[in-house]
């Protein structure tokens, strides 16, 4: 994938970037439009323009305002922390670039907070589900433990290169924002709830909705693992009941969105297969 | 373990390897991280993990060499037990990522393929595509998603770690830290803390660091008794691709695949790289360093590119200094397995493809070799003793640093694929001293509450004050940038005293000034506006460590490098006057050596750092001259021979090994 030369977009810089981002104060209250405008600068990333939002706290009409809120991390888009819909499509925020985004709209740039997770504060998101996925699906090696046992099986290289892919997950939602089978869970804490008890009754709710692509992906991975594998029938159990494999709609966005081209859409094939062939099996092991 | 609880504090490489070996022991662990760990900046370490392998002992290669090159390459800066300890390790540590499943590249025959990194004559580094960092981060990050689901540890993500709670007696016991979502402040009674936080390349402003690496968790340690040990020893990485938001690395790999770094031989040439014919380019690091090409050390890497630019004007480019990094004459299916990650990120970031055209880059501020300082328990071969509770514990007792945020592996510069290595063996080789240390001390749960609540007190006073916005009106974001501009200026691959003099009177100002922050955001829900300006705020005292200990180090070793006070290379043509002049660089270096052959020890007097010394344990390999490079360096490396044998002689020793 390459991107146009530097020079074509050198040609039409502007002066100031607007941007109009979808705010939020808190968990469910009512979202709302506020308008910013920063200084162009070269090589300009979503980041950047957010940096300067929180620099300025100031809107286009000069109201002096609370700087916007947005999860970061790494900047190279490998940490998976700063997902958000950027001119109505689910990515990365530190790689999109300011002047690839002006070609779509040389007016403005839109940012709004991923709609399948609740909001925190502006376009700072709640992604424990997504974590929690891993751990209904067991995605980890169940290695004895951690004491010097000398080398790992032996991996073909075809193997690594099918593995690889897929262990290039970074858990950053981008397949589950553009999924339509996985909705947004949504709880409040009440009043006099500890944390351990609101913590446990998100996840009892978690563990009900579509466990989606990547978690589909890990237990695929893991189960092509030559120790990994030892955990397969855990793992099929998981993807076998309410809210597993089965739920797919086969709508393909996943694989569409995901910035690292993991292969979901066949992690998810070898996934309804292996489910057949493990309910089947199940029915004539009882 | 009863009532213990040990707090981990980041959840980097470090981190969760010492949180899963703790579990592993049967001790509860909470786990505080400002992310969620998987998140974490260890993703972003691309090239590899070293270790020797059953193929380059065949080559003549063992731990010992390993640890020798590592020492060497630190320019002997290092305390040599905990090294050689490391390096010996480092095969286990390798099989033990390869039983978690880490997706290393393979041969066809299916062993763990290496390619050869720099500061070293043997491919020794493991790798897993470009993304090492982030496929060995995800391995330990299912593992400690495994303890969690087994109920032994609970992580606190979201959460910023605000200091050590010390009792009367002066022993850690426990932390306090702030939800970062709801503001809320609490303690964390712990029998041990142990911070992995990283480095903190944020006080440089941009770097090739994520956005958690303020250092502040560091700092916080430090302003609470904990001693800083070689701060001014930061890596500059000889290439990374400059961009407004951040400076991006491209790996040392890069090279080690067989990447090559030129610029057009005549200044200012503007035609396309790939019509500039081979014999009109400038292959500077092959030509000026034939043993090792192109995978010299990285602070030598980083000065040649450096002065090609600065002040030999062969930049490539001229609105942005760089120098050209080439992969092109590598086929793309080779380029694509072993590189993949890294040329996606120059193809996304830069919109050029540098399988055809060759990349432009520039160095960075990459690590902290400096961090705080631990100590260790040496065994009688001069490893280290496995279960010693000093090993990795700081100078406040009950708190224990582990990863890049502690001092102890690197020295004067560090080898690329060693920090990954340290990074995981530092967090599981402690976990056996934490049990120790535990055994004869009260439960920090039973102690009274007032302790916690005392704390707890003293971060809301904090807080609360900042919120009241009465101080002043300084722009956090500002300050920083300002920060970061004196810090890049003063403090990286070039320094000198006047400068350094002038940026910590500064510094002192600025540090003033962001003491009076306003606020943008005075609320009390996910307020980042106020954890951004603590982070600002308690990165004065790191700088500070960093400019003063440079002032102070009139010497070049490793990273820092002063041209005021720099060994010369041999003038002499004649072979006897060349002779003597490498008897005098010899006496030379010696002197120099019983100067500031010592690491840097800073401790906080409550405004600023004061600095001592302390000497280096090199009980096993005597010190010698690091001469990459240097005109006449193969008569100093005789003269330096010479006199080595002669004292082994005298002294009788058998440890004292040459200069190879």
């Amino acid at each position: 994938m390459i991107a146009p030369g530097n020079e074509a977009s050198a040609k039409r810089r502007p002066s100031k970037v607007n941007v109009r981002i979808l705010r939020q104060d808190g968990p469910g209250l009512p979202g709302y439009w506020e308008r910013h405008q920063v200084d162009y600068e070269p090589d300009m990333n979503v980041i950047s323009v957010l940096q300067k939002v929180a620099a300025q706290a100031k809107t286009s009409e000069g109201k002096n305002v609370a700087p916007v809120a947005w999860d970061c991390g790494c900047l190279e888009e490998v940490c998976g922390s700063c997902t958000m819909v950027i001119n109505g499509r689910v990515r990365q925020s530190c790689s999109a670039l300011v002047d690839r985004l002006l070609e779509d709209d040389a007016n403005e740039i839109e940012l709004r907070p991923m709609t399948k997770f609740p909001v925190v504060r502006d376009l700072v998101i709640d992604r424990s589900r997504l974590f929690r996925s891993l751990q209904r699906v067991k995605a980890w090696v169940p290695v004895d433990g951690y004491y010097d046992m000398g080398a790992g099986p032996r991996i073909s290289r075809e193997e690594q290169e099918q593995n690889y892919p897929l262990s290039q997950c970074m858990s950053c939602g981008c397949c589950l924002e553009a999924c339509p089978q996985f909705t947004k869970i949504e709880l409040q804490r009440q009043p006099g709830e500890t944390a351990e008890d609101y913590a446990a009754r998100k996840n009892a709710s978690f563990d009900e909705g579509f466990v989606g692509a990547h978690a589909i992906s890990q237990a695929m991975l893991f189960n092509a693992h030559p120790v990994g594998k030892n955990m397969a029938s855990e793992r099929m159990d998981a993807l076998t009941s309410a809210g597993g494999v089965q739920d797919c709609g086969n709508a393909q966005n996943c694989v569409a969105v995901c910035p690292k081209e993991i292969p979901l859409t066949t992690s998810i094939a070898r996934a309804g297969r292996a489910a057949t062939v493990y309910s089947i099996k199940k029915i004539f092991d009882r | 373990m009863g009532n213990n609880r040990v707090l981990v504090v980041g959840g980097g490489l470090a981190g969760l390897a010492a949180t899963m070996k703790l579990a592993e022991l049967g001790i509860a662990v909470d786990l505080l991280s400002l992310t969620p760990v998987k998140r974490s900046h260890s993703v972003c370490a691309q090239g590899g993990i070293n270790s020797v392998s059953d193929m380059t002992r065949q080559d003549g290669d063992d731990e010992w060499k390993h640890f020798d090159d590592t020492i060497y390459g630190g320019d002997f800066l290092q305390n040599q037990p905990p090294v050689k300890e490391m390096a010996y390790w480092a095969p286990k540590v390798i099989d033990l990522m390869d039983r978690l499943g880490v997706t290393f590249n393979r041969t066809p025959e299916g062993f763990i393929d290496r390619r050869r990194f720099g500061g070293t004559l043997y491919k020794r580094t493991a790798f897993a595509g470009a993304t090492t960092g982030q496929q060995l981060l995800y391995a330990l990050d299912e593992q400690v998603r495994r303890r969690e689901s087994e109920g032994l540890v609970k992580k606190y993500e979201f959460w910023d770690f605000l200091g050590p709670i010390v009792d009367d007696n002066g022993r850690c016991v426990g932390a306090t830290a702030q939800d970062m979502v709801t503001m809320e402040i609490r303690a964390f009674p712990a029998d041990a803390v142990v911070v992995a936080t990283g480095g903190n390349g944020l006080i440089y402003g941009r770097s090739t660091m994520s956005v958690f690496c303020t250092g502040s968790a560091a700092s916080r340690c430090f302003q609470a008794g904990a001693n800083m040990g070689n701060p001014e020893f930061i890596q500059v990485h000889p290439t990374a691709i400059p961009g407004a938001d951040k400076l991006r690395l491209m790996s040392e790999s890069a090279r080690g695949e067989g990447g090559r770094v030129w610029v057009p031989r005549k200044a200012n040439d503007s035609r396309y790289p790939k019509e500039i014919p081979e014999k009109e380019r400038y292959y500077f690091l092959e030509e000026r360093f034939p043993k090792y090409g192109n995978l010299v050390p990285r602070d030598i890497a980083t000065r040649e590119i450096f002065n090609i630019c600065v002040k030999e004007g062969l930049s490539v480019d001229p609105n942005r200094m760089s120098v050209y990094l080439d992969l092109t004459h590598i086929s793309r299916a080779e380029l694509d397995r072993k590189l993949g990650g890294i040329l996606e990120i120059y193809e996304k970031f830069q919109g050029v493809d540098p399988r055809e055209e060759p990349m432009k880059i520039f160095p960075a501020v990459h690590y902290s070799m400096g961090g705080l300082w631990v100590n260790y328990e040496a065994n009688a071969d001069g490893g280290l003793l496995p279960g010693s509770p000093k090993n990795q514990s700081t100078s406040l007792p009950g708190l224990y640093a582990i990863g890049e945020c502690d001092y102890q592996y690197h020295g004067a510069n560090r080898l690329g694929a060693n920090s990954l290595l340290s990074c995981i063996f530092s967090g599981l080789f402690m976990g056996p001293g934490i049990v120790n240390w535990m055994k004869g001390n009260k439960a920090a749960v039973d102690l009274p509450k007032s302790i916690f609540e005392k704390a707890v007190a003293t971060q809301e006073a904090r807080h609360k004050k900042l919120l009241s916005n009465n101080s002043g009106d300084e722009n956090p974001y500002l300050i920083h940038q300002e920060l970061g501009d004196i810090m890049t200026r003063a403090a990286t691959v070039v320094r000198d005293n006047k400068q350094l003099t002038d940026s910590l009177e500064k510094i002192g100002q600025l540090s003033e000034r962001a003491s009076k922050c306003g606020l943008s955001d005075t609320g009390s829900w996910t307020n980042q506006n106020v954890i951004f300006t603590k982070a600002v705020q308690d990165m004065f005292p790191v700088a500070k460590c960093i400019l003063k200990g440079a002032l102070q180090r009139d010497e070049s070793r490793g990273a820092h490098f002063k041209p005021e006070f720099c060994m010369p290379s041999l003038s002499a043509t004649d072979p006897v006057a060349k002779r003597a002049e490498a008897e005098q660089w010899c006496d030379a270096f010696e002197e120099n050596n019983k100067k500031f052959l010592k690491s840097t020890i800073c401790t906080w007097n409550g405004s600023d750092p004061v600095v001592t010394y302390e000497d280096i344990d090199t009980r096993l390999l005597a010190p010698r001259p690091r001469l990459y490079g240097l005109v006449g360096g193969e008569v100093i490396e005789q003269v330096w021979n010479e006199r080595s044998a002669a004292k082994a002689k005298d002294a009788g020793s058998k440890q004292l090994v040459g200069a190879t």
